[in-house]
């Protein structure tokens, strides 16, 4: 369970995020829709420690995120991220870059991350695409390498930094479908997402975020369908 | 121009020649490998910390680069010297070399390190590598391939430089040759031959560069 209390984030003067209380049950998928430069992005860089926070609490399943004897690196062995421009790694293949982070930071044999790797690719429908090198994928084939490589840590979570995003419009569908069968599979997910659709169809709960506040939070049906903030009816009467 | 080109006693003693440029070569490649390490030292040291030891990376490098690698070969031979530290010929140009490629390298470096996101490290750290591993793993297999050819111009530059050694008493290349000329006093042919040999250890060395970047740069 991932517990966010009080959290409050500045860059520099600029306040960010301001007071975030939020919990994310086992098994639960949360999207997160607002306009850019609400925070969405960085309440998830806050969660798994890639962003430090001025006040206010992050814990995963009861540890501190941020306190100062918590191991980090082994917190976010159990939190896989998804970034908007997927980071694959271009010095090596697909099949490696997925290998790799379980091969060093999980200790795996070589034989085993491979495998774990081979494994994770064809999960994601890129089972064809084992020793080609990243440049040689499309947008959409680098995302879904992108959430392998993140799956052969065997996460318990999954937070997924606006996704679809930076794709080109006919690319986001095979994206989208696989997060759908990690939802259906059981992972528990964050999602910062534009696609409403997906918000809709596939969150348990939906939270809408206006500048560095989250303003209103609940099951899609009354997120889409009966909002009471006005700031939300405006942002989805905008985006539809 | 009545001079009588005399090859005879450069060939009969080609072996010689070509064993002290084994030695420059060996001298060469071994400065290169510990400049590339330092040299990425230093690198990351500028863009990552603060504090004395910056201050330390910055002056290596300023030195290096702007200053005669011969005055910088003096240093390790002469410098040193006068504080009482005798070092071997050997171990005076492999310093003198070692010290003026870290100090370029690490310029170079620094643009490479630079030119990779940080969005790449951001990615290897959620995946719960340490931030040394995501240097190791991702950023440096990147860099090196950003600055590889400049480096080969290095490595050339080392092998040429190392003819330096002859001024503080190392019997690489030149400085063999400069021993072998002054018996004979058939000077000009001597360090024409030399020049060839060069020539080729620095074409032979390109070549396996060019090999070596093919089958790490597949992508």
């Amino acid at each position: 369970m991932i517990t966010i209390s009080g959290l409050h984030k500045y860059y520099g003067a600029l306040h960010v995020l301001q007071g975030i209380d939020l919990s994310v049950e086992k098994g639960e998928v949360l999207s997160i829709i607002g306009s850019s430069g609400s925070g969405k992005s960085t309440l998830l860089y806050c969660i798994n420690g890639l962003e430090p926070i001025q006040q206010g609490q992050v814990t995963v399943d009861g540890v501190d995120v941020h306190a100062k004897g918590t191991d980090i690196n082994k917190l976010r062995q159990n939190m896989g991220m998804v970034f908007q421009q997927w980071n694959s790694f271009p010095h090596l293949t697909a099949l490696e870059n997925v290998a790799l982070a379980p091969r060093i930071v999980r200790k795996k044999s070589r034989a085993e991350a491979l495998d774990i790797a081979a494994k994770q690719l064809e999960h994601v429908g890129l089972a064809d695409k084992l020793n080609v090198y990243p440049n040689a994928l499309s947008g959409g084939q680098q995302q879904r390498l992108a959430i392998a490589r993140a799956l052969a840590m065997e996460p318990g979570y999954m937070l997924f930094d606006e996704a679809t995003s930076a794709l080109d419009p006919e690319l986001v569908g095979e994206v989208l479908d696989t997060m759908r069968l990690l939802a259906e599979e059981g992972m528990t997910m964050i999602c910062v997402t534009h696609e409403m659709s997906f918000a809709r169809d596939v969150s348990d709960r939906v939270a809408y975020f206006h500048q560095g506040v989250m303003e209103e939070i609940g099951p899609p049906a009354q997120i889409f369908g009966d909002a009471t903030s006005a700031h939300t009816r405006k942002f989805l009467a905008n985006v539809r | 121009m009545n001079y009588n080109f005399h090859w005879k006693p450069v060939f009969n003693n080609l072996p010689g020649l070509l064993e002290a440029g084994m030695l420059t070569l060996q001298v060469a490649v071994l400065s290169m490998l510990l400049g590339i390490c330092i040299g990425m030292a230093l690198a990351l040291i500028r863009l990552h910390v603060r504090g004395p030891l910056r201050w330390f990376a910055t002056t290596w490098i300023e030195v290096a680069r702007n200053t005669p690698a011969l005055i910088q070969l003096f240093f390790f031979a002469f410098g040193l010297g006068a504080l009482g530290l005798y070092l071997s010929p050997y171990t005076i140009v492999l310093a003198g070399l070692t010290f003026n490629n870290a100090g370029y390298l690490a310029e170079n470096f620094r643009g490479g390190l630079q030119a990779i996101p940080e969005t790449q490290i951001r990615a290897a750290r959620s995946l719960g590598m340490t931030a040394p591993q995501a240097y190791l793993r991702i950023v440096i297999p990147q860099v090196l391939r950003i600055v590889y050819y400049p480096m080969t111009n290095q490595m050339v530059w080392a092998v040429l430089m190392s003819s330096l050694g002859m001024l503080v008493g190392f019997r690489e290349l030149s400085g063999e040759t400069q021993a072998l000329a002054s018996t004979t006093f058939r000077i000009f042919e001597y360090f024409s031959v030399t020049a060839v040999i060069y020539y080729v250890i620095v074409k032979i060395f390109l070549g396996a560069a060019h090999l070596i970047a093919r089958r790490l740069f597949r992508y």
